[in-house]
């Protein structure tokens, strides 16, 4: 289309090699300097990371990690309307709304297990507050750094790859989508989950 | 032309209906003017808060008919908060309050109340017609006023409105004095309606031409509505889930018969598919088919029902059709004018399209000129070929559900492909781009998009200068929206005075800092410039050096707004 661009001047095999996963990921620092920093896999990153640190829930940015296709959710992306959003999901809505999200929670040294309804749950200390309730325990704040400080009871939940998380790290909807089952684990086993891991 | 009369003048003037012709008419001399405004009737306000409500009705004391569009268009993808503001009551109260003889009233992304509804429909007697694109604020009462009150009510348009529902009294509100209605859409409400009075209200309308039926309508009652308005010209299907031996789709199929006029054809919100033989019968005579609220809907059953509208000018689809189900529209519709094709699953980002299905569409309809598509991925040698196809374009707008996808095979950026598009379409009025764009593609925009007005730019470009082509080379660049891009201060004050000659430029997680804004809207009286901080960590005697999150600025003759809530500021 005439007209040389910076990085059309080189002949960049590398910008035309067929590699898997998308560009921008594995760049090199002469890749970099010739396209004057192809940096459009960094606004998204940057944006979504300041959104977490901000604390929206809804970029899930650990996706960004661990899946090289962003499906994760971008605020107003696709750009269509909420109405119509809404519209094409509701029967799928109704129905998991209906049937509701029943997951066994057990406890180290409790006779038999219960079923909490995820769903009911709008967060976290709402969760928390009923695992509480129904074990008669405390369970102790949540910190980044340190696990549930101040009791020796932690919340733990089986993943969807069998790991055993600690609930509180990931952002509430997704941690619904992952969680098969919780355990509270207690003792010197729950400090062991708590402290630098 | 000072030697005839204002009323020949004015008679004159009546034939000249576009508000661009009747603007420039009135700029010709004082006695235009004068006569011009006096006689208006019709004014088209694309941003509720450019003018004062006053204003508009000292200029103009003969309105009879206003639209109004009020949030940002990126309102409607969540990026604006809920209270931003486009509130209309203002608008209402300043019409009521001066006598104006209102009759039309259109509003697009506002916020409107029962009681500026109830207002309406008790302060102009003559009211006849009611749209209503996308607003909230609103509730089935305040539609059960209009209802009551309008004597004259010809129509009550509601399109994709967030309306709370309190279950359907609302129609029945409507007098039994009431036969005026030619056009009534009610289908998004989302609760029941009292469907014994929705079939009296049809059968004493001899004018209705269209109507549009919410999910709660269902089939029997669709039947007896087509035997009472067999000249309905605009059908919107409610809920259309029946067995299809049965004796009430046999008399579906009777009533479809006698309706012989109708040429638009949407809803089919809850559908089963084996019963869409019965709408073979019209479908020969559809210009207009809207499946795109009807997920039910797909395969071979689709593209059944697509073979028989040969005459279908306009289209609006969900991507499940699959580049196959293109396929059967290229080859079918010949006429195609406009298409729209909708993600199935916008939570999953699995769409069904690919560059195959737009290329075919653009190889098959050689009218082809509006075009919103929804996709998996894209190339640049598709695009390239649909520029070669397409010259007519209007309007194109391209979104990959993945946003800065590159070229599906090459991996190269699609600056090309789209820089085809607007070489090659030369009257491209609208553009909204995705996939992978650096700022060369912007540089093309600005080369070759002379008739450019609105353009949407999302996670695009690589440095200011790509915001610098646009803005210097597109000469009719009206709306400008841009998300996600690595655009700031100096793409943003590189040439103020463009601001005015625009209606408006959003800019959301761009680079553009705090004291640029500020810098902007010291230099430009005439424009707000609003930023929208929705997070606290921002205050106003902050560091200049901060990056804005949403910047807003619009030109505008009404000053700042007073209604803005504490998270907008205007600079």
């Amino acid at each position: 289309m005439g007209g040389g661009v910076a990085y059309e001047n080189d002949l960049n095999f590398k910008a035309t090699e067929l590699r898997l996963g998308l560009p921008g990921t594995g760049c090199t620092d002469e890749e970099q300097a010739v396209s004057g920093a192809k940096s459009n896999k960094r606004p998204l990153l940057e944006t979504r990371e300041e959104r977490g640190a901000k604390g929206k829930s809804d970029p899930q940015h650990d996706d960004q990690e661990t899946d090289p296709a962003p499906k994760a959710q971008i605020v107003g992306w696709p750009p269509i309307r909420s109405y119509r959003k809404n519209s094409l999901q509701p029967k799928k809505a109704e129905a998991e709304a209906a049937a509701g999200m029943y997951v066994k929670v057990s406890m180290d040294g409790a006779p038999y297990l219960r079923k909490i309804d995820l769903k009911v749950y709008k967060g976290y200390p709402e969760l928390l507050k009923a695992l509480e309730n129904m074990f008669k325990l405390t369970i102790g704040d949540y910190s980044e750094r340190e696990g549930y400080k101040g009791s020796e009871y932690a919340p733990t939940y089986e993943d969807k790859d069998g790991d055993w998380m600690l609930v509180g790290d990931v952002p509430w909807d997704m941690f619904l989508t992952s969680c098969k089952k919780l355990r509270i684990m207690k003792g010197s086993e729950a400090r062991g989950l708590g402290c630098g891991v | 032309m000072n030697y005839f009369p204002d009323e020949v003048l004015e008679h004159i003037f009546d034939f000249v209906t576009s508000q661009r012709d009747r603007n420039s008419v009135s700029q010709v001399c004082k006695p235009w003017y004068k006569i011009e405004s006096s006689s208006r009737q019709k004014v088209f306000v694309g941003n509720c808060y450019a003018i004062s409500p006053e204003r508009v009705i000292e200029r103009f004391p003969g309105l009879k008919s206003i639209t109004l569009k009020g949030k940002p268009h990126f309102a409607d993808f969540n990026l604006v908060p809920h209270d931003w503001g486009g509130f209309v009551h203002p608008w209402i109260d300043a019409f009521a309050r001066n006598n104006m003889g209102l009759e039309e009233l259109k509003l697009k992304r506002m916020v409107i109340s029962d009681d500026s509804l109830e207002l309406i429909s008790r302060s102009f007697a003559n009211f006849k017609s009611l749209v209503l694109v996308s607003c909230e604020g609103f509730s089935t009462d305040g539609l059960a006023a209009i209802a009551s009150n309008c004597s004259f009510l010809r129509e009550l348009d509601l399109q994709e409105n967030d309306v709370e529902d309190h279950r359907g009294h609302w129609l029945s509100c409507f007098p039994d004095t009431c036969t005026s209605l030619v056009s009534l859409n009610f289908a998004c409400l989302k609760g029941d309606v009292n469907l014994a009075a929705l079939v009296r209200l049809v059968a004493r309308s001899p004018n209705l031409r269209s109507l549009r039926l919410n999910h709660a309508v269902p089939l029997d009652i669709l039947q007896k509505i087509l035997m009472r308005a067999p000249h309905l010209v605009d059908l919107g299907v409610g809920s259309y889930v029946h067995d299809p031996d049965s004796e009430t789709y046999n008399k579906l199929v009777t009533a479809l018969r006698k309706c012989k006029s109708v040429k638009s054809l949407s809803g089919f919100l809850e559908a089963a598919p084996q019963c869409l033989p019965a709408f073979h019968l019209i479908c020969p005579n559809l210009t207009s088919l809207n499946l795109s609220y009807a997920p039910g809907i797909h395969g071979t059953e689709l593209r059944k029902l697509i073979r028989h509208c040969r005459k279908l000018q306009r289209l609006w689809i969900l991507d499940c059709i699959g580049d196959e189900g293109l396929e059967v529209v290229a080859a079918t519709c010949k006429d195609l004018q406009e298409i729209r094709v909708f993600p199935s699953d916008p939570f999953v980002g699995n769409a069904a399209v690919t560059e195959v299905g737009l290329v075919a569409l653009s190889s098959g309809c050689p009218k082809l000129h509006s075009i919103l598509y929804f996709c998996q991925q894209m190339t640049n040698a598709a695009l390239i070929t649909v520029a070669k196809n397409s010259p007519n374009f209007t309007r194109f707008r391209l979104c990959i559900l993945d946003p800065t996808k590159p070229d599906a095979v090459t991996n190269q950026p699609l600056d090309e492909g789209f820089g085809a598009i607007v070489q090659s379409c030369k009257g491209l009025r609208r553009l909204s781009m995705s996939g992978l764009l650096t700022d060369q593609v912007f540089l093309y925009i600005g080369m070759y998009a002379e008739q450019l007005e609105m353009i949407s730019i999302a996670f695009a470009g690589d440095t200011d200068k790509g915001m610098q082509y646009l803005l210097n080379g597109c000469k009719k660049l009206r709306k400008l929206e841009i998300r996600d891009c690595p655009f700031g201060n100096a793409a943003l004050l590189m040439d103020v005075g463009k601001y005015e000659t625009m209606r408006s430029l959003w800019m959301s997680s761009c680079n553009v800092t705090l004291g640029g804004c500020k810098s902007l809207a010291k230099k430009m009286p005439m424009l707000n410039v609003e930023i929208i901080n929705e997070t606290d960590q921002m205050d106003i005697s902050a560091d200049d050096e901060q990056k804005v999150e949403k910047m807003f600025l619009y030109r505008t003759l009404a000053g700042r707004r007073k209604d803005a809530p504490e998270f907008v500021w205007t600079l």
